[in-house]
C-alpha cells in the first residue's frame, strides 16, 4: 500500500514537472488596463505602448531606470543646432525585410496622418520638419529651431516598414495584416478587451528571448488579478493593489518587485482667480475679497499641515514616497537639496496667522474616485490634516469622466491630480504643468491652476534653446528649485510601480510603468 | 396579432428615440471625452484639432442631427477610443455575453424549478427549509463578493479550475463560442455559477410560493381524487399551472442578465459587453454607449415579445388581440 503511494507520488512528481517544462516555454501576463488598438501610432496611452513594445521598436529606448538607450538607433548627435543625424543598426522585420533608413522616413511621415486618432502621436514627431537619408543606415532630421528634446520624443514613436504603404487602415493592425515590426515578439492574435497572444521572433537583432509564447491577458479588475496570480494562471502581474501588498509580500509563492515611479500625486491651487475664488470662503463663509492662495504664506502652511509620511505609510501601504519634485532621486533632473515639506503644523498655523488668516478659511477640495491610486482616500486623509491647522476642508470626489472636464474650467480652488514623465526629463511637467498657459506656444497646457512665474518662463525658454545636455540639466534643476519652492502646487508622492510574479520568475522594475516580457527571467533554484 | 404586432413595433422605435435622445445629453453634461482621452502631454492646438475630428466642436442638436442620419443608414458611429464601428465592437464582444448569460438563465432553471418544487411539496421538512434559508444567501450577497469567495476557494485553494479569462474558443458560423471546447466549459463553470445565484433563488422562490398556492386547489385534489399518478398530478397539473410567473420572471432576467453581467464579467475578466459598456461610460465614449443602449432596448422588446407568446402557448385563456 506505501509503496503503491509511493508510486503514485513519484509519477505525478514526473507529471507536474513536464507540465512545468512546457509551460516554462510560455508566459502569461496580466495587464491591468485595456490595450485600444494594435496600431502603434493610434493612441498614446500606456498599456497600448507597453504591449506594442513587444512587437514594435524605437530608435532610442530607455533602461529600466529610464535612461535613454540606443536601440534601433545606434547614436544620434548633432550637425549643427537644426540637424541630428542618427546612425541605424542591421535589423530585420518580421517579414523578413531589412530595417533601413526609408522606414524610419515612413513612419515620421505617417504618424500624423493617423485619422480619428483620439491622442495622436504627432506631438513626438511634430518637432521634424523633414529628413534626409544618407544611406541605408543613417538618416539626418531636421527641426525648425533648435530642440533638444527630440530624442525624448523619439522614445514613444514605434517604427513601421515602408513597405505598408500610405496610409495603412487602422483596422488591419488588430488583425496582424500591417502588424509588422522589429521587436523581439511576432503578433499572433488580439482580441480586443481580453488577450494578446505573440511568439517569439527568431529573426531579432538582440538577445533572444527567453519565451517562446507570451499570452498578454487584460484582467482590470485589482481583486481578479491578485487572485489569478495566486492560482498560478499568470506568472506576472502589473499594478499590485497596495490593498494585497501586506499579504503578498508574506506570500513564499510570490514575488515582489518594485521601484519609485516618474509618477507624481499633487494638489493644484487655484491661481486664475485674483479676486474673489467662489470655492474659498472666509471662516464663517463670507465672500472673501483676495484670494488666499495667491498668497506664498498660505500655500506653505497648508503644505506643512500635510503628514506625507503617513499618508505614504497609512493610505499608500508603503507604495510611494514623499517628494517636493516631479522626479524621483537619481534621476538627472532630481533635484537634490529639494527636499520634501516637514510636517509642521504649528508653523503651519503661524504662517496663516502672517497672512491675514488667525482663525483659518474655509475651502473645498476636489479629487477623482477611479483614476489614481487611493486618490479619495488621499483627499479625505489630506481635509482631515487641514482641518487641524484651521481650515475648513470640505471634500467632493467624483469620477474621471466628470472630473477631468472641470478641473480643466478652473472651476475647483483645490484638487488631486497626478503626472507621468513618460521621458523622464524634467522640462516636460516645467514646460506643461508650471509654465504660463499660453496656447500659441504650446506651453502650461496642463497648468490647471494657471500659475504663471515670468522667472520660471525666461529660465525655462532658456533651457528649451540649449542644446548641450550637461548645460541644459543645470538650467532645469535651477527652474525645478526656484519652482517648486514657490508652491505652485502641494507635491505630496511619487507612486512605486509594483510587480508581483510567481516564485522562481523575476521582473525588473521599471520607472516607466511599462510591463516587458523581456524583462521577466526565471530565477535559478 | 397583426395590428398587434405594429403596436408594438411603434412603441419600441419611440422608446429607442427617447433613449438616444437621454444618452446624448447625459453624456454631454457630464463631461467631454476629448479631455479623458488625449494624451496629458497634447498642446491646445492638438486638443482643438481632436474635438473637431470627432465633430464634438459642434452644437448638440447637430450632433444629434448627423448621429440619427448615419443611424438611419445603420451606421452608429465610430468608437472614439477603439476606432472601429460601434455596432462591429459589441457584436465581436455580444458572443461571449450571450453565451454566458444563457448558460445561467439555463442553470437557474435546472435547479431553481426542481429545488423551489421540493420545497414547496415538503415546505416542514429539513431539506425544504434548507433549500429556502440557502435561498436567502443566494440573493442576498453582493455577487462580486461571491465571485472572489469562488475564485480563492476553486482556484487559489483547490486549484480545481481557473480563475479568469475565457480559455479556448471554437468557431461556429464565424463566431467564436467557449462553450464548445472543454477548456472553455471550464473557464465558464464559475461565471455562469456567479451569475445564476440571484437567479436560481428567485425562480427557487416562485416555484414554490406557486405550488404552495395550487396545493390546495380543488382540482388538484379532484385529480387526486381521480386516482391520477402522483407523478401525473404535479408535473401538468400543478407545474403547468405555476410557469407563467416563472416564465415572464425568467424572461426578464434574460435581458437583465445579458445587460447587467458587468459585476461578474470584470470579477472574471470575461470579455463580454458589460466591461466595454462600463469601460466606454468611464472615457464617455458616445457612440458605443448609445449603440449599445439602443440593442439592449430591442434585447428587452423581444424577450418581451417573446414572453407574452409563450403566454398563449402556456395558458390558452390569453389572448394576444386585447379589445380596447
Amino acid at each position: 500500500m506505501v509503496w503503491g503511494f509511493r508510486v503514485l507520488t513519484r509519477a505525478m512528481a514526473i507529471l507536474a514537472v513536464s507540465a512545468i517544462g512546457v509551460r516554462a516555454q510560455t508566459l502569461t501576463i496580466a495587464s491591468s488596463a485595456p490595450v485600444t488598438s494594435m496600431d502603434p501610432h493610434y493612441h498614446t496611452l500606456t498599456p497600448n505602448i507597453s504591449a506594442h513594445g513587444h512587437i514594435f521598436d524605437r530608435l532610442i529606448d530607455q533602461d529600466a531606470a529610464g535612461r535613454m538607450i540606443p536601440n534601433l538607433a545606434l547614436s544620434w548627435t548633432l550637425r549643427d543646432d537644426r540637424t541630428w543625424e542618427l546612425k541605424l543598426r542591421d535589423a530585420k522585420f518580421h517579414d523578413g525585410s531589412a530595417f533601413t533608413a526609408e522606414d524610419v522616413a515612413y513612419t515620421l511621415a505617417r504618424v500624423p496622418t493617423v485619422k480619428n486618432s483620439p491622442a495622436s502621436f504627432q506631438i513626438y514627431t511634430r518637432a521634424v520638419i523633414g529628413t534626409e537619408i544618407l544611406d541605408p543606415h543613417t538618416i539626418l532630421l531636421k527641426t525648425a529651431a533648435p530642440y533638444p528634446l527630440l530624442p525624448q520624443d523619439l522614445l514613444q514613436v514605434f517604427m513601421l516598414p515602408h513597405k505598408l504603404g500610405a496610409e495603412p487602415a487602422n483596422e488591419d493592425f488588430n488583425n496582424g495584416k500591417n502588424t509588422i515590426g522589429t521587436g523581439p515578439f511576432r503578433f499572433v492574435s488580439y482580441q480586443p478587451g481580453s488577450r494578446i497572444a505573440l511568439d517569439r521572433n527568431d529573426l531579432y537583432w538582440g538577445a533572444k528571448p527567453h519565451w517562446a509564447h507570451v499570452d498578454y491577458r487584460l484582467i482590470s479588475n485589482e481583486a481578479a488579478r491578485t487572485a489569478s496570480l495566486l492560482a498560478g494562471d499568470v506568472g506576472i502581474i502589473e499594478f499590485v493593489p497596495p490593498a494585497d501588498l501586506a499579504k503578498l509580500r508574506q506570500d513564499p509563492k510570490i514575488v515582489l518587485s518594485e521601484i519609485v515611479s516618474n509618477r507624481s500625486i499633487y494638489l493644484w491651487l487655484d491661481h486664475a482667480h485674483d479676486g474673489t475664488m467662489p470655492e474659498v470662503t472666509g471662516p464663517n463663509g463670507e465672500v472673501l475679497p483676495k484670494n488666499p492662495l495667491k498668497d506664498l504664506r498660505v500655500r506653505q502652511a497648508l503644505s506643512l499641515a500635510i503628514n506625507r509620511a503617513g499618508i505614504v505609510d497609512r493610505v499608500m501601504e508603503g507604495a510611494a514616497i514623499p517628494t517636493k519634485q516631479y522626479l524621483p532621486p537619481g534621476n538627472s533632473n532630481h533635484v537634490n537639496d529639494l527636499l520634501p515639506d516637514p510636517y509642521q503644523p504649528d508653523r503651519a498655523k503661524q504662517l496663516l496667522t502672517e497672512a491675514g488668516f488667525p482663525n483659518g478659511f474655509r475651502i473645498v477640495l476636489h479629487g477623482p474616485n477611479d483614476r489614481y491610486v487611493n486618490d479619495a482616500k488621499i483627499v479625505q486623509a489630506v481635509a482631515q490634516m487641514w482641518q487641524r491647522i484651521g481650515v475648513q476642508t470640505t471634500v467632493d470626489t467624483m469620477p474621471w469622466s466628470s472630473y477631468a472636464t472641470r478641473a480643466g474650467k478652473q472651476e475647483f480652488a483645490a484638487f488631486l491630480l497626478g503626472w507621468g514623465v513618460n521621458s523622464g526629463e524634467g522640462t516636460n511637467p516645467l514646460r506643461a504643468q508650471i509654465a504660463t498657459w499660453n496656447p500659441e506656444r504650446g506651453l502650461g497646457t496642463a497648468n490647471r491652476g494657471r500659475y504663471s512665474n515670468p522667472a520660471v518662463d525666461a529660465l525655462l525658454d532658456k533651457a528649451m534653446t540649449t542644446m548641450d545636455r550637461g548645460e541644459r540639466d543645470k538650467i532645469v534643476l535651477q527652474t525645478m528649485k526656484l519652482a517648486m519652492n514657490d508652491v505652485p502646487a502641494i507635491m505630496l508622492h511619487l507612486q512605486k510601480n509594483i510587480w508581483a510574479t510567481r516564485k522562481g520568475l523575476t521582473y525588473v522594475a521599471r520607472v516607466d510603468e511599462e510591463t516587458r516580457a523581456t524583462g521577466v527571467m526565471e530565477s535559478k533554484p | 396579432m397583426f395590428t398587434w404586432l405594429l403596436r408594438r413595433l411603434f412603441q419600441a422605435c419611440f422608446v429607442v428615440l427617447a433613449m438616444t435622445i437621454i444618452v446624448f445629453i447625459g453624456v454631454h453634461v457630464i463631461g467631454n471625452p476629448v479631455d479623458i482621452l488625449i494624451s496629458p502631454e497634447a498642446d491646445q492646438a492638438e486638443r482643438a484639432k481632436i474635438i473637431a475630428e470627432m465633430g464634438l466642436d459642434r452644437p448638440l442638436w447637430q450632433q444629434y442631427a448627423y448621429f440619427l442620419g448615419g443611424a438611419l443608414h445603420g451606421d452608429l458611429g465610430r468608437s472614439f477610443v477603439f476606432n472601429e464601428p460601434a455596432l462591429k465592437l459589441i457584436g465581436g464582444r455580444m458572443p461571449a455575453t450571450l453565451e454566458l448569460a444563457v448558460t445561467a438563465v439555463l442553470m437557474s432553471m435546472c435547479f431553481g424549478i426542481p429545488l423551489g418544487l421540493y420545497a414547496g411539496l415538503k415546505p416542514n421538512g429539513i431539506l425544504g427549509r434548507v433549500i429556502m434559508s440557502g435561498s436567502i444567501l443566494g440573493f442576498s450577497l453582493p455577487s462580486f463578493w461571491v465571485g472572489l469567495m469562488l475564485i480563492m476557494t476553486f482556484a487559489v485553494q483547490l486549484g480545481w479550475l481557473p480563475s479568469t479569462g475565457r480559455g479556448e474558443t471554437a468557431e461556429i458560423l464565424g463566431v467564436r463560442w467557449s462553450f464548445l471546447t472543454w477548456d472553455g466549459l471550464r473557464h465558464m463553470a464559475m461565471p455562469a455559477l456567479n451569475l445564476s445565484l440571484y437567479n436560481i433563488s428567485l425562480v427557487l422562490r416562485l416555484t414554490r410560493a406557486g405550488v404552495r398556492e395550487t396545493l390546495p386547489m380543488d382540482y388538484i385534489k379532484f385529480a387526486r381524487a381521480k386516482g391520477l399518478s402522483p407523478a401525473r398530478v404535479i408535473f401538468v397539473h400543478v407545474l403547468k399551472n405555476i410557469m407563467i410567473p416563472v416564465v415572464t420572471v425568467l424572461g426578464l432576467e434574460l435581458g437583465t442578465t445579458i445587460a447587467f453581467a458587468v459585476v461578474t464579467e470584470s470579477v472574471f475578466a470575461w470579455p463580454g459587453m458589460g466591461k466595454l459598456i462600463i469601460d466606454s461610460i468611464n472615457v464617455l465614449d458616445r457612440p458605443v454607449i448609445v449603440a449599445y443602449l439602443m440593442m439592449i432596448v430591442l434585447i428587452f422588446i423581444t424577450i418581451n415579445l417573446v414572453v407574452d407568446i409563450l403566454y398563449t402557448v402556456l395558458d390558452p385563456r390569453v389572448r394576444l388581440e386585447t379589445k380596447a
